[in-house]
């Protein structure tokens, strides 16, 4: 209908019901399904490592994905943070233990991270890295700060026969610096550190 | 605190400044129906639309046909997301063959999805099969974005219009919102965060053996296309529960960048829009500006709160900032500035848990959705609670000099005044009344995480982001049949009753003339008036919130400077 102003009014709602159905139903196919699968196979063309979750053989077997953290637990290996996820580092599973600063459970289980930390690493020097004794927000960190990952290099130089500075070298090229200098912060990935000093 | 932190900051917000005016003309052109760059490829996409779906381009709205044509298409995409959450079991896509989703859940999931605000109480990584996650949510994630951006068109034309008294084409402002402004810019996003190492597959998830022996497996699917959609549309639901912290949803401090900008893009960009149509840029930048000053000060407090750390921590023997609940990649700089970019919007993806922040920490997000977020705000959504706010301040600012108020040189009368304030009076009543009745009853403190002030903010923030549809969450409260059933009601109000009166306002200004500018006009891009319009968005805010905020965060931060633990 024509409306006194000159411009025309749609105002017939049985008319707006069936836009709203039809609507639907495209736009799911267009937003919801050619969407995503032609983003997929650009994807996989573009950067087919990254798209099938960047992940690292060793003798043609998948032993991880290269930017998700894992569980390491022998001396000669460095080790992540602390993880919530799962019993450990389970992607199935990602979360923290969004325990508030309050928190008893927090301060307790705190202090026995801390506790098993210097037992790990009775040569240490300096004080504990913060991020060594606290939980990521994914369980699945695949990275240290590089303070963390110097104050273990000292066991594991011990359990691999190397000296200190030797292994101080190899952290010292893994070393991730902030992007553009000012974004993120320095890092080392764990499963790259460990690959390089396996080989050493 | 650093300096490489503040400039982290800065960087980003100079490239947001960057973005504002060149977005905020394409979308003006979008908008108007005018060619651009993408017009010769997506112009028969969108012609088939309307022809497929029989509309009339060329017919416009009233406020309360367009309101009418919102609510269709929500319930109805509500109904089929229900319908999809209740039988993918037996849909495809599902290489994990997870089960259907519970009615409360999915009930939750789906009010969750389709007002833009993707509270989560499931871990998509455990529930969700492919094609969930891609044709229901992150479907949800374009529609609702364009819905939110449409509205907030429909309401800058109103305001701005005096020729016509009809707010636009709401299927034709939906259909350019998607494929002229979302779908491109979520092309270009989702395929640099897979240079970054986001994974975009549909195989089942990968089982490895780790070298010292460990099993685990490794998740995967269409992420990317997804997680970009999640950002621009400032949905913020994750692809799995950990959310932008999760190194397969977020895995460098570049991608970490480009979230955040996503986050803020569209947002930013509409205050240009709205310059353009009220043909003067000033009113825009005044907003842009009175945006840009409350962002700074959230930022500061939550930067500062968490470089300072936990001294309950501390105590132990270690020191720094607080690194609980946030990612080594980003640590604290950059985890509190997406704690404030994703709660100045309504988008609610975390990169760090919120939960664990130290309580002035955590009470920045809080307060950034209690003031409504209109710091740039949910796509769309935070310019027309924004533009409330406005009314409000030349009402007030209009009582102080005892003249009519004006704006835009539009007489805001008495009706125009009712909406503001029915606005800006849903979100706290939604956000406060069930908090206070969730601790009266079992159901509502039987799935906290944490004792103390802190449980009381659990659900303090969690029905604070569910009623200003953020979706961010202190994430130790655990979803039950209670919070499932009331806080899809919350969501649902939280959404519903603020996008109504903000129409309505605007239907009411369409067609209205402009009394032309004299010396006693108040002028609305002043120094003046963006202090004025901070101090009432702070005070309206302040004032209604403060009284929750002390019995949480405040009564957190002072037992924990004593010592105290629970």
């Amino acid at each position: 209908m024509a409306h006194a102003n000159g411009s025309d009014v749609n105002d017939n709602t049985l008319h707006h019901l069936r836009v709203a159905l039809i609507y639907t139903v495209l736009s799911v196919v267009v937003f919801g399904l050619i969407y995503p699968f032609v983003m997929t196979g650009l994807a996989l063309v573009l950067f087919p490592h990254q798209a099938n979750g960047s992940m690292v053989y060793i003798n043609g077997k998948p032993v991880a994905s290269a930017i998700i953290g894992q569980l390491w637990t022998k001396p000669q290996y460095f080790h992540g943070r602390p993880s919530a996820a799962g019993s450990g580092y389970d992607p199935t599973a990602t979360g923290a233990t969004n325990l508030a600063p309050t928190s008893k459970k927090l301060i307790d289980a705190t202090r026995q991270t801390i506790a098993a930390v210097r037992k790990e690493n009775p040569d240490a020097k300096g004080p504990i890295p913060m991020d060594l004794v606290t939980s990521s927000g994914s369980g699945i960190d695949p990275d240290i700060s590089p303070e963390a990952a110097l104050y273990q290099a000292p066991r594991v130089a011990h359990a691999r026969g190397m000296t200190v500075d030797q292994v101080n070298a190899i952290i010292a090229k893994h070393v991730q610096p902030r992007t553009l200098g000012i974004l993120g912060e320095p890092r080392v990935n764990v499963l790259e550190l460990n690959l390089a000093l396996d080989d050493h | 605190m650093n300096f490489t932190g503040w400039m982290q900051a800065v960087f980003f917000f100079v490239i947001v400044a960057l973005i504002t005016r060149p977005l905020g003309l394409y979308m003006a052109h979008v908008f108007e129906g005018g060619r651009t760059w993408l017009t010769p490829v997506f112009a028969p996409v969108e012609r088939a639309f309307y022809r497929i779906c029989r509309i009339d381009p060329a017919k416009e709205m009233s406020a309360g046909y367009y309101l009418f044509a919102t609510l269709a298409f929500s319930f109805i995409g509500l109904i089929y997301l229900y319908v999809l959450l209740r039988t993918q079991k037996w849909l495809p896509l599902n290489p994990q063959h997870f089960d259907n989703l519970s009615a409360d859940n999915a009930w939750n999931v789906a009010v969750s999805f389709m007002t833009n605000t993707n509270w989560q109480f499931y871990s998509g990584e455990s529930t969700m099969g492919y094609l969930s996650q891609m044709a229901g949510l992150a479907w949800h994630n374009f529609v609702s974005g364009a819905v939110g951006i449409a509205i907030a068109i429909a309401v800058i034309r109103g305001v701005t219009r005096t020729d016509k008294n009809t707010v636009g084409n709401f299927w034709v402002d939906v259909t350019r919102a998607t494929l002229y402004v979302l779908l491109p810019i979520s092309v270009v996003g989702c395929l640099l965060l897979v240079s970054q190492g986001m994974p975009q597959n549909f195989h089942a998830y990968q089982d490895v053996v780790s070298i010292e022996g460990f099993k685990q497996t490794i998740t995967g699917g269409p992420m990317a296309s997804q997680e970009v959609i999640k950002e621009l549309g400032t949905n913020g639901g994750g692809f799995v529960n950990a959310n932008s912290a999760a190194p397969n949803e977020n895995p460098t401090p570049f991608s970490n960048l480009l979230e955040m900008l996503l986050i803020f893009a569209i947002g930013a960009g509409l205050t240009y829009t709205y310059g353009r149509y009220a043909r003067d840029q000033r009113q825009g930048w005044a907003l842009f500006v009175a945006m840009a000053l409350l962002f700074a000060a959230g930022f500061s407090v939550a930067y500062a709160a968490e470089s300072a750390g936990n001294p309950l921590v501390h105590a132990l023997g270690v020191s720094g900032g607080n690194l609980e609940g946030k990612e080594c990649r980003f640590g604290v700089g950059a985890s509190a500035l997406f704690a404030t970019v994703t709660t100045d919007t309504s988008c609610g993806a975390v990169n760090s848990m919120h939960d664990s922040f130290t309580p002035l920490g955590g009470l920045v997000p809080l307060v950034d959705m209690q003031l409504g977020e209109i710091v740039y705000g949910g796509v769309g959504t935070g310019l027309y609670g924004m533009i409330l706010f406005v009314v409000l301040t030349v009402f007030i600012a209009g009582l102080m000099v005892g003249r009519t108020p004006e704006y835009l040189g539009k007489k805001i009368e008495r009706n125009q005044v009712q909406l503001a304030i029915l606005g800006a009076l849903v979100l706290p009543f939604f956000a406060l009344i069930p908090v206070a009745i969730s601790v009266l009853v079992p159901a509502g403190t039987a799935t906290l995480g944490n004792n103390g002030a802190h449980g009381f903010s659990e659900l303090l923030y969690g029905f604070t982001s569910t009623t200003e549809n953020n979706g961010s969450a202190f994430a130790g409260l655990g979803g039950n049949l209670y919070f499932n059933v009331l806080m899809g009601i919350v969501m649902m109000c939280g959404r519903f009753l603020f996008l109504i009166p903000a129409l309505l306002l605007a239907g009411s200004l369409a067609g209205k003339p402009r009394a032309p500018e004299t010396s006693g006009t108040f002028q609305t891009h002043s120094p003046i008036f963006v202090g004025l319009l901070i101090g009432v968005i702070v005070i309206v805010g302040a004032l209604t919130f403060f009284p929750a905020d002390a019995l949480g965060p405040i009564v957190e931060h002072l037992q924990m400077l004593a010592g105290k633990s629970f």
